[in-house]
């Protein structure tokens, strides 16, 4: 299957192994991964802080790169980011032409654990790790798109994992783009109450499959000095050892 | 902190102060806990939630298409069974129609039932204005009114007290000897309550939902307060929005199925009043009079845009509150509204301007866990991002409206949608912010930094007082894709 990574622009710039990973598991799946370095960002943190204007020249630009009808599906290590793509349409009420094209993207977009499970059919990347891990849901992942059961199937199949459920996995992590730095109490608040429930499970790594709750979670279980580790999905199913 | 001063321009104090306040911690902690587990259990005894909700909401957007319709029927028919119907454009039209009724009954005290919607008019204010006791007796509210505060829940409004603060309030306003017993406070409310109910000539509730086909008001609840405040007083006025109006008497199967569940986690409440008019003939009980007050307040403009009219499908049950993070964490007093939660995010900002309230629509992750619960199905983060468009946007939601962004923020959202929206410069800038971050880097990830770089960059300042923010790396992965693939 043609596939065309959409990195994201927190994994192409602060977490680039994640991008690497992700090649390497949609290669194993046995897809053809195409990049195209035009892309920068998905515009989600001008839509959620209401500047539509800017969005919407994201949104174009987006849909103007990825528009190759050779192109099978879309994949992006990113829930969020991915769920991004699926509003697009609606920055364009008055645009029908762009609705369309905006839709037949979206349509083709797909999150990594996601695009493995139910458009590729496999649970099982034949990765290996040793790791006591625990799966945090990335709210949009979970609530806009709908993934639950996925990522904690391909969990199950690693070699040498140990999957274990915290309570309150679906509660969010506190992260909310601008909102983390409008409201840091706020959100260091029910941030510290994901670390209690993470530090509850027993586990030794926490996982998700969004850069952003990633870069929440581990910023504050380094600052704590936490012996948990935080791993994106892509780089559990890409490892070997 | 008093709650006069708490509005929603003064969130961000706000939620500071609740942030650091324990007491209010525990409360808050209790209320998520057993509600969320009561409302899962609750639900989970009917067959088809997701089909109810549907239902709910279908017939809730249907009934908003043609409100005008429907209100003319619920009108026509409350009237033919005795009833009066008086409309109020405002709050303060809403509250001199009902100082007038009081008046008119030389009423110096009236009983009242627990009413959000008289709370979002400041009913009581009003009442004592012109020299007539408001006497709340929903025990929550009564235990507010004691305390001289405001409710911070729609359903459970003083769940922010202790049983310890209660009881102390008790020794201070009441007069009892201190005793934490539950069963001696409520014997004790309920023992002062009674004697009020005796006395009072008016009593004023509010409206859970007015059935247009019989003219039914129907009220919800489970202390029996209500009851006795429409029952027996001689005259009962209601106060409702005007969204408050569902078409048929069947479709209470669906709102009476989602409503407690969704609200307390009860399969039914104790008590469902249903009201159609006024008595009959002189041996029934129950009022002379029965006046309905239909307040519009700004709802009629939500009807205007169908992200904006979701909001009028709220039946107030509190289920989004009990959900969400935020509110989890700061209480109902920060929104500084009667309306808290996520659902008072969005309709503050519309019934009392959103330039008075732009604090609000951000007080969200976007989690989405309150649409999740909702059983009218409202897409709360849909409004909140509309709401947040509007006020970058400028688009006022009222009159003499203009809510004023954020200099740096819209200096800084501009510079990022022209520049990441070329490749070259994005790259440009990330590079800039790879040799920048030196200065702040140490082992790979950025510590708290000082004061000075706060100040210069506010986001990293404000990330980085409670976490550590990674470095740009080294290569990027656009970096890393030319080299092994070319």
């Amino acid at each position: 299957m043609k596939v065309a990574l959409f990195v994201t622009c927190l994994v192409d710039q602060f977490c680039p192994n994640v991008g690497m990973a992700t090649v390497e598991v949609l290669r194993r799946a046995g897809c053809e991964v195409t990049f195209d370095d035009r892309q920068t960002c998905c515009g989600q943190p001008a839509f959620n802080t209401g500047y539509r204007k800017g969005a919407r020249k994201f949104a174009k630009r987006f849909i103007e790169i990825f528009r190759n009808p050779e192109t099978e599906a879309i994949v992006s290590p990113s829930g969020s980011c991915t769920a991004m793509v699926k509003h697009f349409h609606e920055l364009f009420p008055d645009e029908p032409e762009w609705q369309e094209r905006a839709n037949s993207v979206a349509a083709k977009t797909h999150e990594l654990g996601s695009f493995l499970v139910n458009v590729l059919g496999i649970d099982d990347v034949g990765a290996i790790s040793n790791c006591k891990a625990t799966w945090h849901d990335a709210c949009h992942g979970l609530r806009d798109l709908g993934i639950y059961a996925e990522p904690r199937r391909l969990l199950k199949k690693v070699k040498g994992i140990e999957f274990v459920e915290m309570e309150n996995a679906d509660v969010c992590c506190g992260f909310g783009g601008t909102f983390s730095v409008k409201y840091p109490e706020i959100s260091a608040g029910i941030l510290d109450n994901k670390i209690e429930m993470i530090e509850q499970s027993g586990a030794d790594t926490v996982v998700a499959c969004d850069a952003s709750c990633l870069m929440q979670i581990g910023g504050r279980l380094s600052r704590i000095g936490s012996k948990v580790q935080t791993k994106h999905l892509a780089e559990i199913l890409a490892s070997q050892e | 902190m008093s709650d006069i001063n708490r509005t929603p321009e003064t969130f961000d104090q706000n939620a500071r102060a609740a942030l650091a306040d324990p007491v209010l911690h525990i409360a808050l902690r209790n209320l998520a806990d057993s509600f969320v587990v009561r409302r899962r259990n609750a639900i989970a005894s009917v067959d088809d939630w997701e089909g109810l909700r549907e239902r709910a909401r279908a017939i809730k957007e249907n009934t908003m298409l043609h409100l005008d319709e429907h209100l003319e029927r619920f009108t026509e028919n409350a009237e033919k069974a005795g009833a009066t119907v008086h409309w109020a454009l405002d709050g303060n039209e809403a509250c001199e129609i009902i100082v007038e009724l009081v008046r008119a009954k030389n009423a110096r005290m009236v009983v009242k039932a627990k009413s959000m919607t008289g709370e979002e008019i400041h009913l009581n204010e009003a009442l004592e204005k012109c020299g007539i006791e408001p006497v709340e007796t929903d025990l929550g509210e009564w235990i507010i009114q004691l305390a001289g505060e405001t409710p911070s829940h729609i359903v459970v409004p003083a769940i922010h007290k202790t049983k310890k603060q209660i009881a102390d309030l008790f020794v201070e306003k009441v007069g009892i000897e201190k005793t934490e017993n539950v069963d001696v406070l409520t014997q004790t409310a309920r023992k002062i309550l009674r004697e009020r109910f005796a006395q009072a000539q008016v009593g004023i509730s509010g409206v859970n939902f007015a059935i247009a086909e019989t003219g039914t008001i129907l009220i919800l609840e489970n202390e029996g307060n209500i009851r006795l405040t429409t029952s027996l007083t001689k005259t009962h006025i209601a106060v409702m929005g005007i969204e408050k109006v569902i078409p048929k008497f069947a479709d209470l199967d669906v709102f009476l199925k989602l409503l407690p569940r969704s609200g307390t986690g009860q399969r039914l409440t104790a008590y469902q009043s249903l009201i159609t008019g006024t008595k009959k003939d002189a041996n029934d009980i129950g009022p002379d009079e029965l006046h309905i007050v239909m307040l519009d307040n700004r709802r009629s403009r939500m009807l205007a845009h169908p992200v904006t009219r979701q909001s009028l499908a709220c039946i107030r049950c509190g289920a989004c509150l009990n959900a969400c993070p935020v509110y989890q964490q700061v209480g109902g007093h920060a929104y500084g509204s009667v309306y808290p939660g996520p659902i008072g995010a969005v309709i503050t900002p519309q019934l009392f301007g959103l330039s008075k309230s732009k604090q609000l629509p951000y007080a969200s992750s976007l989690c989405g866990a309150c649409r999740d619960v909702c059983p009218v199905k409202i897409d709360i983060p849909e409004l909140l991002l509309h709401l947040r468009a509007e006020i970058v946007d400028g688009s006022a939601t009222g009159p003499n409206e203009r809510p004023t962004r954020k200099l740096g923020e819209s200096i800084a959202f501009r510079a990022y949608s022209r520049m990441w929206s070329r490749s070259g410069m994005y790259s440009f800038s990330m590079r800039v912010a790879r040799t920048m971050q030196t200065f702040v880097a140490r082992d790979g990830k950025i510590g708290k930094v000082g004061s000075l770089i706060s100040r210069l960059v506010p986001p990293l300042g404000a990330w980085t007082a409670w976490r550590d923010a990674p470095v740009v790396a080294s290569k990027s992965f656009r970096e890393m894709w030319r080299d092994k693939e070319k």
